[in-house]
C-alpha cells in the first residue's frame, strides 16, 4: 500500500508517503465512460456490479501470489490448482449437505457455506505448507526452475483432483437465499455477486488492516521491500514467508469456492484457466503490490463485463489490450513495488 | 568430416547416446517398411514434428533461459495458415507456400512484438506474458468459427501428389505402397531432419555461444557488449520461425488444423514435459524426449490399462493407474527431473561415461 503508518512514539510525524491517486481515478473514469457507451442506466448497473463481483473474487485468487512474489520472489505457477482443490474440497461439504443448502433459510445456507469455505481454507492452507515444503523450499533464487517445477506441480495437483473426484465435472449450484435477483430501481442485481462483492470488500479491508496496523503486516511489508534488511533486524523472514505463503494458497482456496459457485460447475482446469486472468492482474497492479493488485483486479473485470456487452469480438482479446495500455503509461504496473 | 560438418561439431558425447539416436533416426528414415499400419506411421511422424517443435522450445529454454509458454501458438499458426489458405484456396502447392509465407510473416511480427515489448525484463515477466497472449489467440481461433471453423478445425485438402489416393509407382517396395501418404511422410521426416540440423548449427554457431553466456549470466553477457535484447529477441523469433514450420509439417500429414491438435494448452504441457525428460540445453534430448514422449503417449496408456483393470477392486489405486491419467505419472517425473537431473536424459547419459 502507499500509504504508511509512523512509528507510535516517534517525537516528529515522520513524512507520509503521497497517495499516488492516478491508478484510484482509472476505475471511476472507465466506469462512467462506460454509461454512455452502454446507454441504459440499469445495464450498467448490471455490468458494473457484475463486473465488481468478478473482480473481487479475482482479487481474492491474485492477493496471495502477489504478496508471495513480493516477498520471497517466488512467482507460483501452481496457484491456480488450490483454486481448484478450493473449490473440490468445498463439494465435500455442499453436496452431502445438500438439505441445508436447499433449505429456505439465509441462516442453515450460510453456516452450510461457511462450514464450506472453512474447510476448503484449511485444506487449501495446508496443502500451500506442502507446496512450499515440498515443491519450491529447494530452488528458491532460481527462476527457471520455480517456472518449471511449480508448472510441474499443477500438473500433479489437477491429476490428482481427477483421482479422487474423477474425471467429470461436479455441478454446484447456489444456496436457495443466494439464486435470483434485487431489484435496484430498474437494474437487476443478482444477490450471488453482492455477496461475493462483499466478501471480497472484506478480505480486502481485513488484509489492508493487517499489513498497516499490525506488526506482522509491518514486517511483510518491510520484507517485501527488502528482506535481507529484515533478517538482519533478527526476524526469521522464512518463517514469515511459509505464513504468507500458507494464507495466500488458502485465500486461493476461498476464491476458488466463490468462483466455483459463480461458475456453478466446477472442473480440474478452472483453476488453470483463471491464472490467465490473475497473472494480467498482478502485471497491471505492480508485481508484489497488493493495493495495485484489487484495482487491477477490478480494472480487468470491469473491462471484460463492459466490452463483453458492447462488442463480445474484442471482449476476448481486451484483457491483453487493456494490460498493453497500463504497461504503456506505467511500465511497471499501477503501483510498482520499490525493490523491482 | 562430413559428420562433423553435418552435427556441427557437437556429437552426442556419448556411446550409449549415439546407438540411441542412431536407433531412432533409422526407425523413423524406415518406418513406412519396418512398421507398416497407419497408426505406427502416425506415430512416426508425430515424432519427427515434435522433435522439430521441442528443439525450438529447446532453444528458447535450454539454450537462452527464456520460458516461453507460447510456443504452441506458433506452431498453431503454421497449422492454421496451411490449413485456412488449403481450405479456402484449394488444393494446390501454390497455396501451400501461400498460406506458409502468411503464418510465417504473422509468426515473426508476433514473436518481434512480443519480444521486444516483454523480453527487456525478467524471465518470469515473460512467461506471464506469453501465456496471456498464447490463451488469448487459443480463445480467438476457437471463437472465429467463421474463419477458423471453430472447436471443430478446418479438414482441407492437399495437393495431389501428397494424397493417400496417389501412387507414385504402381509397384510395391517391399510390401509397402508408395503412395501419397508415403511421399508426405518422407517429406515431414527430410524436413524435419533438415530443420534440426539447421537448429544444430544455429546452436553451435556464435551467436548459440552467445545465447548460452545470457542463460549464465545476462549482466555479465550485457558488460561484454552483447546487447542481450537483441540476442534474445532474435532467439526467439528464430524459435517462432521454426516452430511455425513444424506447425505447417504437422497440418499437411494430417489433412487438418484445430485447436486441441495444435493451440491447445497440453501440447504447450507437451513440449515442457519433453524438453525437461529429455534435457534442456542439448539438443539431442529433443530427439531422444520426444521419441519416449511420443511413445508413451500412444503405448503405455494401454499398459496403465491393464494395470487398472487388474487392480479394480482397490478404488483409489485403479483410478491412479487409469489410462487418462498418464499425465499425472509425467508430472511426476517432471518434477523430479527438475531437481535431481536438471539435464535430463542427455546430461544423464553423458555423465555415465564421465564417471
Amino acid at each position: 500500500m502507499t500509504t504508511t503508518t509512523p512509528t507510535a512514539t516517534a517525537d516528529a510525524e515522520l513524512p507520509r508517503l503521497r497517495l499516488d491517486t492516478p491508478p484510484l481515478l482509472v476505475l471511476p473514469i472507465l466506469a462512467l465512460l462506460a454509461l454512455p457507451l452502454v446507454g441504459s442506466f440499469p445495464t450498467w448497473v448490471t455490468l458494473t456490479v457484475a463486473g465488481l463481483a468478478m473482480g473481487m473474487m479475482i482479487f481474492i485468487m491474485a492477493s496471495g501470489l502477489t504478496l508471495v512474489f513480493g516477498l520471497m520472489d517466488v512467482l507460483n505457477f501452481g496457484h491456480g490448482a488450490f483454486v481448484s482443490v478450493g473449490a473440490f474440497t468445498a463439494t465435500l461439504v455442499l453436496l452431502p449437505m445438500q438439505g441445508w443448502m436447499q433449505a429456505d433459510s439465509v441462516l442453515l445456507n450460510l453456516s452450510a457455506l461457511g462450514l464450506a469455505i472453512a474447510l476448503a481454507m484449511l485444506v487449501t492452507g495446508a496443502l500451500g505448507w506442502a507446496f512450499e515444503r515440498i515443491i519450491v523450499m529447494p530452488v528458491y533464487g532460481q527462476h527457471l526452475k520455480q517456472i518449471l517445477i511449480t508448472m510441474g506441480g499443477m500438473i500433479v495437483a489437477e491429476q490428482m483432483i481427477h483421482v479422487v473426484w474423477g474425471p467429470d465435472q461436479i455441478p454446484l449450484p447456489l444456496p436457495t437465499s443466494f439464486r435470483g435477483v434485487i431489484l435496484v430501481g430498474d437494474a437487476a442485481v443478482e444477490k450471488y455477486r453482492l455477496i461475493a462483492v462483499a466478501v471480497g470488500l472484506v478480505v480486502f479491508a481485513a488484509m489492508f488492516l493487517v499489513l498497516n496496523r499490525t506488526k506482522v503486516g509491518l514486517l511483510i511489508r518491510a520484507g517485501v521491500e527488502n528482506g535481507e534488511m529484515v533478517e538482519a533486524l533478527g526476524y526469521r523472514i522464512r518463517r514469515l514467508f511459509v505464513g504468507v505463503f500458507v494464507a495466500g494458497s488458502a485465500l486461493a482456496g476461498l476464491g476458488g469456492v466463490l468462483w466455483g459457485l459463480y461458475k456453478e460447475t466446477l472442473t480440474a482446469t478452472m483453476g488453470g484457466d483463471i491464472m490467465v486472468l490473475v497473472f494480467i492482474v498482478i502485471i497491471i497492479g505492480g508485481l508484489g503490490s497488493v493495493g495495485g493488485c484489487f484495482i487491477g483486479a477490478l480494472l480487468v473485470a470491469l473491462v471484460a463485463n463492459y466490452t463483453g456487452f458492447l462488442a463480445p469480438k474484442i471482449a476476448l482479446v481486451s484483457n491483453i489490450l487493456l494490460m498493453v495500455a497500463i504497461l504503456l503509461w506505467r511500465p511497471q504496473g499501477l503501483y510498482p513495488v520499490a525493490k523491482r | 568430416m562430413m559428420l562433423h560438418r553435418l552435427l556441427s561439431g557437437d556429437f552426442p558425447r556419448s556411446r550409449i547416446l549415439a546407438l540411441a539416436l542412431l536407433a531412432i533416426v533409422a526407425a523413423l528414415a524406415l518406418a513406412p517398411f519396418l512398421f507398416p499400419g497407419a497408426r505406427a506411421l502416425n506415430v512416426a511422424a508425430t515424432i519427427c514434428v515434435f522433435v522439430v517443435l521441442v528443439a525450438s522450445y529447446d532453444l528458447l529454454l535450454g539454450y537462452t533461459g527464456i520460458v516461453s509458454f507460447a510456443h504452441t501458438m506458433f506452431y498453431g499458426i503454421g497449422a492454421y495458415g496451411i490449413g485456412l489458405t488449403l481450405h479456402s484456396v484449394g488444393p494446390t502447392w501454390g497455396a501451400v507456400f501461400m498460406g506458409l509465407t502468411i503464418a510465417l510473416l504473422l509468426s515473426l511480427a508476433l514473436a518481434l512484438v512480443i519480444g521486444l515489448f516483454s523480453l527487456r525484463v525478467k524471465a518470469i515477466f515473460y512467461a506471464m506474458i506469453t501465456l496471456a497472449v498464447a490463451s488469448a489467440f487459443a480463445v480467438l481461433a476457437s471463437q472465429l468459427s467463421d474463419f477458423t471453423g471453430g472447436e471443430d478445425g478446418r479438414t482441407f485438402g492437399v495437393p495431389e501428389l501428397l494424397r493417400p489416393g496417389f501412387r507414385l509407382v504402381e509397384a510395391e517396395v517391399f510390401g509397402t505402397a508408395i503412395n501419397g501418404k508415403l511421399i508426405t511422410y518422407y517429406l515431414v521426416f527430410f524436413s524435419a531432419l533438415a530443420l534440426f540440423l539447421l537448429l544444430l548449427r544455429v546452436v553451435n554457431s556464435p551467436f548459440g555461444r552467445v545465447l548460452q553466456a545470457i542463460r549464465e549470466n545476462d549482466f555479465r553477457a550485457e558488460a561484454l557488449g552483447y546487447r542481450t535484447v537483441v540476442y534474445r529477441t532474435l532467439a526467439n523469433c528464430l524459435s517462432a520461425v521454426v516452430a511455425t514450420l513444424a506447425g505447417a509439417l504437422m497440418a499437411l500429414w494430417l489433412r487438418y488444423a484445430g485447436p486441441q491438435t495444435t493451440l491447445s494448452f497440453t501440447i504447450m504441457m507437451d513440449i515442457l514435459l519433453i524438453v525437461v525428460i529429455g534435457g534442456m540445453g542439448t539438443l539431442y534430448g529433443a530427439v531422444v524426449g520426444a521419441a519416449l514422449f511420443i511413445l508413451a503417449q500412444n503405448y503405455l496408456q494401454a499398459l496403465m490399462k491393464q494395470g487398472s483393470d487388474a487392480l479394480v477392486a482397490v478404488p483409489l489405486l485403479a483410478n491412479l493407474l487409469h489410462p487418462d491419467r498418464w499425465l499425472l505419472w509425467l508430472g511426476v517425473l517432471f518434477v523430479l527431473s527438475v531437481y535431481f537431473f536438471p539435464t535430463g536424459i542427455v546430461g544423464k547419459l553423458r555423465n555415465l561415461k564421465r564417471s
